[in-house]
Order: structure tokens, then C-alpha cells, then sequence
């Protein structure tokens, strides 16, 4: 690890004012002293957050205000999110491991770095590592990679498990800018695709601190599954994943939710499909229909042509479940 | 796009880097070492920071540089080396420790940010000369072979029984599954914990 100055700020105005050119937040550090000491990180100063940013789930009007700082095992399991938004505990209980939910925050979570294995490998060519070294993946092993929404320039995808669950309960992002205003951000809006300049992962301005996100009420907390595939049972991230809701009356869709991690840049949302179920009958070969509408738009690369399929059947068996509340 | 590849990458591009590498990798170490420690003198300032922490209810006072993972600062500086580094990437459970009695990594965890929280190791689980339960259970149903991977996996199991992840094998398996264990010995561990958990 290069080395660096540490301070811990007290509050998020002064780890605003602590913040310059090479300095980082830190709230968890299982994603940041990973990349640190690979030297992918190297910043000058790091700003511990842990004191300065909220770390409570606190009941609103509308919905539920969870703090930053609140850590991933601590969301998975309060009681407010499992009545509310089961569908955000199970996913956040596919991710990681025990201890790393443990030291896990929500908001480092939104902001951990892709598992592009040429992101990881200094010695490889990555634009996001490295702008304008090219892409590695592009051609070379892009079995983990994304299907849809990538660039020339970066087919990397975002890792998070949580971030999908979010994404498909329309959560809206709260951040503290370096100016010291607040700004609420759509979760659809605050990742981004790769472009020219995949060295962005998200819209977050430089500088900005995470400081909550907010989930509104919704009906999607009785029929809701979230399933992951991956080469192993757990510890290890998608190669695919799916949260799918639906608000049921009787045999009746009112709204639908379908959203996919290890697809894309960022956690991706399959409009068309919820669009196609809204007044549908929840029934299997709707559900067909609606899984084979969000693989017309997908592109895989080389080696994740399996993916096409395996999404497809994911995408039916996840409304399947949230229709017999496996 | 390959083509436009292997243009960058030409032929007399991979023989110069290469003789360039080559000649890199005859330079001694103690050299290549010697100008490492130039550059740190001079060039990157380090950090040092007095630091007070409580480690099996034992008070340290140190000067550490602001880079030492908590389980270096175990290893290295306090010398309780029976927390194991597996892998020092947070992939592995070997360097499992707990801090105020919340299973964690301890080579994800700075020791800058642990003031003030109580850790406690596997040297910490034993008390008046007797070992905990889970400690017990470990040595009577086989929980290990070559035990690199033991001391990670008793704290993680601890906390699992403590957190009530136990309500069957298969809940036991997941919340145990950020522990690896190379010589496979999850069968032993599984029933460990089982004998422990209420
Ligand atoms: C072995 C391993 C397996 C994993 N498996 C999974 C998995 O299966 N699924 C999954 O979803 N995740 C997985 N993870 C990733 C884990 O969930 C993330 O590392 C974690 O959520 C990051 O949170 P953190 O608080 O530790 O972030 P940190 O490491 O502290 O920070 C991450 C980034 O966010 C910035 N940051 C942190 N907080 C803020 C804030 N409030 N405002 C602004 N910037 C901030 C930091 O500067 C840094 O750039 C895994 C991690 C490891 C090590
Ligand atoms: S050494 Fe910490 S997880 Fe492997
Ligand atoms: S006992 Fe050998 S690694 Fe687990």
C-alpha cells in the first residue's frame, strides 16, 4: 500500500472540508483496502466516515430512511426492511459473507468497483483501471462480463447484489455535494453505462459523500423472490442474478418489478417486461413471455453466450417463486 | 479489433519490453531494495499515528503507520499470531477476529479505525485455563486437518451460534460459508458447531 494520512471526521461538513484532490472516503474498507493494497487505490489521505455519517433506519410519511453508515448486516436483518422490503434482505444475504456484511456500509455498497478480472490484474490492459489502455475483456475472457448496455470501451458489470434489489424498489439516493447543498438521485440514474469513459462507475460528483438512501412504501413485500446464480452456492458473486416483485390481486398483476445484476454496467431494470405484465394474469407462460422480451435486447460476448438462456430461465423461475412465496 | 491489437503491440515492441524486463530482473534485490527505501525516505511521507487498543481485554499503546490491517498489527507488532493470513483480500475467513463482538476481517479492518472497539482473538476465546465450548467441540468432532484455517473458523463459529444461525445444517452452512478450509474438514465443523449451538 502507498502510504497515506488518516483522519476521521466528525461530521459530513468537515469530511467535506477535509477532502481534496487525492483523498478517499472510507466507511467499511472492504472494497477500498482491497484496491489499496493492489495499488489500484492510492490516495493521499483517507477520511474515515464511520462517526460522521448516519447509521440509522428511521421511519418516514412515505417510506424508510436508512443512514449510510448503516452496515449490511444490520439492514438484512432489522425488523422495519424484512415487514417492508423483504425482497432488499434477501438480496443483501446472497452478497458477501457474514463477516464482510458485517463491516459492509449501504453506502460503500453502492460505490464498490467491478470484479472484472482486468480491472483486478495490474498487469493487464483495463479502461476503467486505466483510461485508454483498452479493454481487456472485450475479446479476451469475458465470461463474468456484461450482455447488455456495454461500450467497445468497458463490458464490465457492477457486482452488488444489493443494488438490485434496490434499483427494482425505486429508491432515491441522497448525497451531500462539495458545495454543501443535498441532492436526491434515482436509483435508475445514479449508476451510469460505460460510454468512452467507463473510469466513472456512477454520477456521484467528485468529492460528494452518500449519505442516505430512501426506499417509498410499496405493495411489493408479500410475493418477491431474489435468486442468484453463481459457480458456487455462496462467497461468490453473480454470473447472474434477478429480483423480481409483483403486486398481485388475486390472480391479477397490478405493477411488476424486474430488475438483473451481472448483466450490465449498472444494476439494470427490464422496463419492457414490467411493462408487459402490468394487467397480465400472473401465470407461467406470461412469465415466459415477459423473460423472453428481456433477452431480445441482450448482446453477449464470446464466452457468456450462456447467459442468454440461463436469464431467461432465471427471469421465470424468480415469478414463478414470488408466486408460490417459495 | 484484434488486428487494430496487434498493431500496438508489434513484434519490436515485445522484444524491447521484454529485453527491458530481462535486464530488470538481473538487477539484485538488495539493490532494487535499496532504492525502494531511498524512495520512501524521500519521496512518500508515512504516517505514524499513537494509537490505544484493547486487545483480550489488554490495553496496547503504539506508534503504528497509518497503513498496518488490523492483522498485521496482531501478527506483526503485538505478536499473537494465531490469527492466520489465508489470503490478506477478504476471500478466505483465516484472519476472522472479533471486534466488539461482531465477526469481522481483520486484513480489511485499519487499525487507525479501531480505537475505542474491543478485540478479541483466538487467544482471547479460552478462560482460566480452559478452553470455550466451541473450542471443545472443534477437537472432539474433527473440525480440522491441518488447522491453518481453525483459529478463523472457531471465532466465525462462535459468532454464528451467538447471532442464532443455527436453526439447521443448511442455515449453518451459509452463515459459515465466509471460511474456507482447504483440507474440507466442513463436515467436523458443521457438527461442532451443532454440538454447541443450543
Ligand atoms: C471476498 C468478497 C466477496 C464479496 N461478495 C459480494 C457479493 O457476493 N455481493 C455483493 O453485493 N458484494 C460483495 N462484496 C462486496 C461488498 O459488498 C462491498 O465491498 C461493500 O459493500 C463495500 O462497502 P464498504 O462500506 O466496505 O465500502 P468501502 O470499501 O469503505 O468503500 C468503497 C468505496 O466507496 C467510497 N465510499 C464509502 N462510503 C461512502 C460514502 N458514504 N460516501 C461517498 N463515498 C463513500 C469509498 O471511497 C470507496 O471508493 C464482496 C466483497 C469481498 C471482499
Ligand atoms: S486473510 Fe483475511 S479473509 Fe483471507
Ligand atoms: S484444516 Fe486445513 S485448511 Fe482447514
Amino acid at each position: 500500500m502507498k502510504p497515506f494520512e488518516y483522519s476521521k471526521a466528525e461530521n459530513t461538513t468537515s469530511a467535506i472540508k477535509l477532502a481534496g484532490n487525492s483523498s478517499m472516503y472510507i466507511s467499511g474498507g472492504t472494497n477500498l483496502i482491497d484496491l489499496m493494497k493492489k495499488h489500484i487505490h492510492e490516495p493521499d489521505k483517507l477520511i474515515d466516515l464511520t462517526d460522521a455519517v448516519s447509521s440509522e433506519i428511521t421511519v418516514q410519511e412515505n417510506g424508510i430512511r436508512i443512514g449510510a453508515m448503516v452496515r449490511n448486516s444490520t439492514l438484512a436483518e432489522d425488523s422495519l426492511i424484512l415487514d417492508k422490503f423483504p425482497l432488499l434482505s434477501r438480496a443483501i444475504l446472497k452478497g458477501a459473507s457474514p463477516q464482510i456484511r458485517n463491516m459492509a456500509s449501504t453506502g460503500g455498497n453502492l460505490l464498490q468497483r467491478t470484479r472484472c478480472p482486468y480491472f483486478y490484474d495490474t498487469a493487464l490492459p483495463c479502461n476503467k483501471r486505466i483510461p485508454g489502455s483498452g479493454c481487456g475483456a472485450l475479446e479476451g475472457n469475458n465470461r463474468m462480463s456484461a450482455v447488455i448496455g456495454y461500450s467497445n470501451s468497458c463490458v464490465a458489470v457492477h457486482p452488488s447484489d444489493m443494488c438490485v434489489a434496490l434499483v427494482a424498489l425505486d429508491t432515491k439516493v441522497e448525497i451531500l455535494k462539495p458545495d454543501g447543498n443535498t441532492e436526491m438521485i434515482n436509483f435508475e440514474d445514479f449508476h451510469r453505462l460505460p460510454g468512452d469513459n467507463p473510469q466513472k462507475d456512477n454520477n456521484l460528483p467528485d468529492g460528494a459523500i452518500i449519505t442516505a438512501i430512501e426506499i417509498q412504501n410499496n405493495s411489493f413485500n408479500k410475493n418477491y423472490d431474489y435468486l442468484k446464480l453463481r459457480e458456487r452456492e455462496s462467497y461468490a458473486f453473480a454470473l447472474i442474478s434477478v429480483a423480481a416483485a409483483l403486486e398481485l390481486s388475486g390472480n391479477l398483476i397490478r405493477e411488476a418489478r424486474l430488475a438483473s445484476g451481472g448483466v450490465a454496467h449498472k444494476p439494470w431494470r427490464w422496463k419492457d417486461a414490467e411493462n408487459f405484465l402490468k394487467g397480465e394474469n400472473a401465470t407461467e407462460e406470461n412469465f415466459k413471455k415477459a423473460a423472453e422480451l428481456a433477452i431480445e435486447k441482450i448482446a453477449p460476448l464470446e464466452d457468456n453466450k450462456f447467459k442468454t438462456e440461463m436469464l431467461k430461465g432465471a427471469i421465470q423461475q424468480s415469478f414463478m417463486n414470488c408466486v408460490t412465496n417459495r | 479489433m484484434k488486428t487494430e491489437a496487434s498493431n500496438t503491440y508489434s513484434r519490436r515492441f515485445f522484444i524491447k519490453s521484454s529485453s527491458a524486463f530481462t535486464t530488470l530482473a538481473f538487477i539484485p534485490n538488495s539493490v532494487k531494495s535499496f532504492f525502494y527505501q531511498v524512495k520512501e525516505k524521500f519521496f512518500v511521507k508515512k504516517q505514524k499515528i499513537p494509537l490505544s487498543v484493547s486487545i483480550n481485554n489488554k490495553e496496547y499503546r503504539l506508534d503504528v503507520d497509518t497503513r498496518t490491517t488490523l492483522l498485521d498489527l496482531l501478527r506483526e507488532n503485538i505478536g499473537l499470531t494465531g490469527t492466520k493470513k489465508g489470503c490478506d483480500h477478504g476471500q478466505c475467513g483465516a484472519c476472522t477476529v472479533h471486534i466488539d463482538g461482531e465477526r469481522r476481517l481483520s486484513c480489511l479492518t485499519l487499525t487507525a479505525m479501531i480505537p475505542g472497539k474491543e478485540i478479541t482473538t483466538i487467544e482471547g476465546l479460552a478462560k482460566d485455563g480452559k478452553l470455550h465450548p466451541m473450542q471443545e467441540a472443534f477437537i472432539e468432532n474433527d473440525g480440522f486437518q491441518c488447522g491453518y484455517c481453525t483459529p478463523g473458523q472457531i471465532m466465525s463459529a462462535v459468532a454464528c451460534v451467538q447471532e442464532g444461525h443455527t436453526g439447521s445444517t443448511e442455515e449453518i452452512k451459509e452463515f459459515m460459508s465466509g471460511n474456507l478450509c482447504r483440507c474440507a474438514a466442513y463436515n467436523g465443523i458443521t457438527r461442532a458447531i451443532q454440538k454447541v449451538a443450543p
